[in-house]
């Protein structure tokens, strides 16, 4: 397509064209209503005038007679100007006037009636157009009154010709507007198009140029670079997924098929072979499980978990969680202690209660105090070995926090320690599959919430932070709060 | 592994070769008839015909799938325990299962011993005793109404969630019950802990009613899970 024929496809084009089509319109009849209007009113005039002059000389003729007649005529017939007089004996004979020629039968017949003539002083052989009343005198003889048009036809060539020059120039003007407008459009649509394309071809760092303006091009620029921000987002999570999949996927699958090798070529005795082939199904069991996690966040953050959502109180989960894993927590020589009040929530109570597990197996495994960050002195105290899970609504927002008192997550690691499979140094050395955090997080999203890493100084304190069931006053809140302490652990 | 009724009877639906017959062996050997259909019509025709304490049915199957073939059978009155297996595991998906007439539903990949011990529960409560007030074990006795619990003359406090544990396994005495089932049972949660949470329970419970006393009663079943039953048999 060639550059012309690609502007005048534009919609800013057509538009132009249209709105020329209907200016155009509007100015030819304004200005035709104005021609027309003009004509009539002077040709009201010129009827009034002839009108009352027919009048007053019918008059002078009843009194005075045809000597009266012809004096008042032949004196107002040296006037200078565009009046027509003519008076003619019964048989047709000019008498006196300043008519020289006219029309064959316009003085036959009595009325108003548009004809050629001649002055008697005109040098030319020029014939004009007048409007003229031809009146019988009692005795017979006629009389004509008339006006030149001459200056109604200039009036008329003046409005033609203003007509005709504002056409131009309105056909000009939107014509060279709408090239403009459809060339400044065109260029930005080419320069988005462009951008496209290059993230089409794989670039996806592109982003699309947005103007100063504010108007609706760049409107749509702007929410299409928030769209391909999220997509790029996605695919370097995608990405990061498959690259972490193969690595943490595929190292105990090595694992695995190595012991499964190294059973098979050293046949030693059954009970050799029990040993590997049930370190091969717990092996087997770990993949199964991070598949599990893996799917669970995949779900979440895709938004497909929305279908199971029910109203609930999180103080519930909470005290839920904390009943199942308190007995972990003090085997490990730890205390698992909960404080709640209502909070209602409507969401996934089956994601909701994962999350805050995997935060509490965090606490339980993780925020163990570490010995040489204690001071040492006299009122060294003995370090916190308490782990602290809360459930509480602060404003419109619903807080699930799990605080322990151990190394804590340094600032600088919090962003990425939510990221899938990270396994920050101090936790190498355990067990864990590292989408702990990670599905804590996604659920958070899930539920247009977010996961806060914050500091207990020392320690971590891990938030849910999700937005509160509305419609929830704030009385139902307090009566049902004075209920919740008696609950028995 | 556990000695069952030589007489039970169960049909698995499963168009996965070696799967199937992987399943059918293993029945097999732990006693039980077990008859195999590849496709949903066939299990359907089967299930119908045959007289089965539980059917085993996967969730996609050629010519008709799982929840349809549940819902046939449904729909026809016929009550027979069902449990479905797939490789949908999420918990909507399970909801979802159950809500179309399964019993049991059990993600892929999964253990024979955890199959096993969910077709057992499955198939005793289909044919089993009505629910009792009290259930004994030995000389362990466990009131449902008044909440009591008592080994011998020596009477047991209990917390109310491990009162509610005790309840489960000595309602499926002499049973295989894994840790999932455990979960899903008494604590109502569907997900899959990784740590070892149900043991520390477990532990908690028997440190009340077996210590102490010569016969313990609650056993630690090596890779499938917990039974409780008076002696080794």
């Amino acid at each position: 397509m060639t550059a012309f024929g690609k502007l005048i496809r534009t919609t800013a084009f057509r538009l132009t064209l249209v709105y020329l089509f209907l200016f155009a319109l509007f100015a030819a009849s304004l200005l035709g209503y104005f021609a027309w209007n003009t004509r009539r009113l002077i040709t009201e005039q010129i009827t009034s005038t002839v009108n009352a002059e027919t009048g007053e000389i019918s008059d002078i003729y009843a009194r005075r007679g045809l000597r009266g007649l012809v004096f008042t005529i032949e004196n107002r017939a040296l006037r200078p100007g565009a009046n027509l007089y003519l008076v003619t004996t019964p048989t047709g004979q000019a008498i006196a006037g300043n008519v020289g020629s006219l029309a064959a039968g316009v003085m036959g017949s009595s009325g108003w009636s548009e004809t050629f003539y001649r002055r008697l002083d005109d040098q030319d052989t020029v014939t004009h157009r007048a409007l003229v009343r031809v009146t019988e005198l009692p005795s017979g003889f006629r009389l004509l009154i008339g006006r030149d048009l001459e200056e109604r036809r200039r009036l008329f060539g003046i409005v033609a010709q203003a007509a005709q020059w504002s056409l131009l120039i309105v056909v000009v003007l939107g014509l060279g507007g709408g090239i403009f407008v459809a060339r400044r459009v065109l260029r930005r649509i080419d320069a988005m198009t462009g951008t496209t394309q290059r993230i089409m071809a794989g670039d996806l760092s592109g982003r699309l140029p947005v103007g100063r303006s504010g108007d609706e091009l760049d409107r749509l620029a702007e929410n299409l670079n928030a769209m391909l921000e999220r997509i790029e987002a996605l695919m370097v999570g995608l990405k990061e997924v498959s690259d972490n999949i193969a690595h943490d996927l595929k190292t105990p699958l090595t694992r695995l098929r190595n012991r499964a090798e190294e059973a098979l070529a050293r046949s030693g005795s059954e009970q050799e072979y029990r040993t590997a082939l049930e370190r091969t199904i717990e092996e087997s069991d770990g993949l199964i499980r991070t598949f599990n996690a893996l799917l669970m966040i995949a779900r979440a953050e895709s938004g497909q978990a929305r279908d199971n959502m029910d109203n609930f109180d999180a103080a519930e989960v909470a005290n839920g969680i904390h009943e199942l894993y308190e007995p972990l927590a003090e085997d490990d020589d730890m205390t698992l202690r909960v404080k709640t009040s209502f909070a209602p929530l409507h969401g996934n109570r089956e994601l909701i209660s994962q999350a805050l597990a995997n935060l509490v197996e965090n606490a339980i495994k993780y925020g163990k105090p570490v010995p040489a960050a204690q001071p040492l002195g006299a009122d060294a105290t003995a370090p916190s070995r308490e782990i602290l899970i809360e459930a509480r609504r602060v404003g419109d927002q619903v807080l699930l926090s799990v605080t322990d008192h151990g190394p804590g997550i340094p600032e600088a690691d919090r962003g990425h320690a939510v990221g899938r499979f990270v396994r920050l140094e101090a936790s190498r050395t355990l067990p864990g599959s590292g989408l702990g955090l990670s599905l804590a997080s996604a659920v958070a999203t899930l539920h247009g919430g977010d996961l806060r890493l914050g500091d207990a100084h020392p320690g971590l304190c891990a938030t849910l932070a999700i937005p509160a069931r509305s419609g929830v006053s704030d009385r139902v809140v307090a009566a049902q709060t004075q209920d919740v302490p008696q609950k028995v652990a | 592994m556990i000695a069952t009724d030589p007489q039970m009877r169960l049909l698995i639906i499963e168009d996965d070769r070696e799967s199937a017959d992987y399943l059918v062996k293993a029945f097999r050997e732990v006693g039980y008839v077990a008859d195999l259909a590849s496709d949903g019509e066939e299990g359907l025709a089967l299930a119908e015909s045959g007289d089965y304490d539980v059917l085993v049915v996967d969730r996609m199957l050629p010519k008709r799938d799982g929840l349809s073939l549940i819902g046939a059978l449904r729909e026809k009155g016929d009550r027979t325990p069902v449990l479905i297996l797939s490789a949908l595991g999420q918990v909507d998906d399970r909801i979802k299962g159950l809500r179309a007439g399964g019993d049991d539903y059990l993600p892929k990949p999964y253990s024979f011993a955890e199959l096993l011990a969910r077709v057992e529960v499955l198939s005793r409560r289909h044919g089993g005793p009505a629910e009792e007030t009290t259930y004994r074990v030995g000389d362990l006795e466990l009131d449902r109404l008044s909440h009591r619990v008592a080994r011998g003359k020596d009477e047991l406090t209990l917390q109310p969630r491990e009162f509610r544990l005790l309840e489960y396994l000595m309602k499926h005495a002499g049973q295989v019950v894994t840790r999932t089932m455990l979960l899903e049972n008494v604590w109502d949660y569907h997900f899959d802990p990784q740590t070892n949470v149900i043991d520390v329970h477990i532990s908690r419970l028997r440190s009340k009613i077996d210590k102490g006393f010569e016969r313990p009663l609650l056993h630690t079943i090596r890779g499938a899970g917990y039974m409780i039953r008076d002696g080794i048999r």
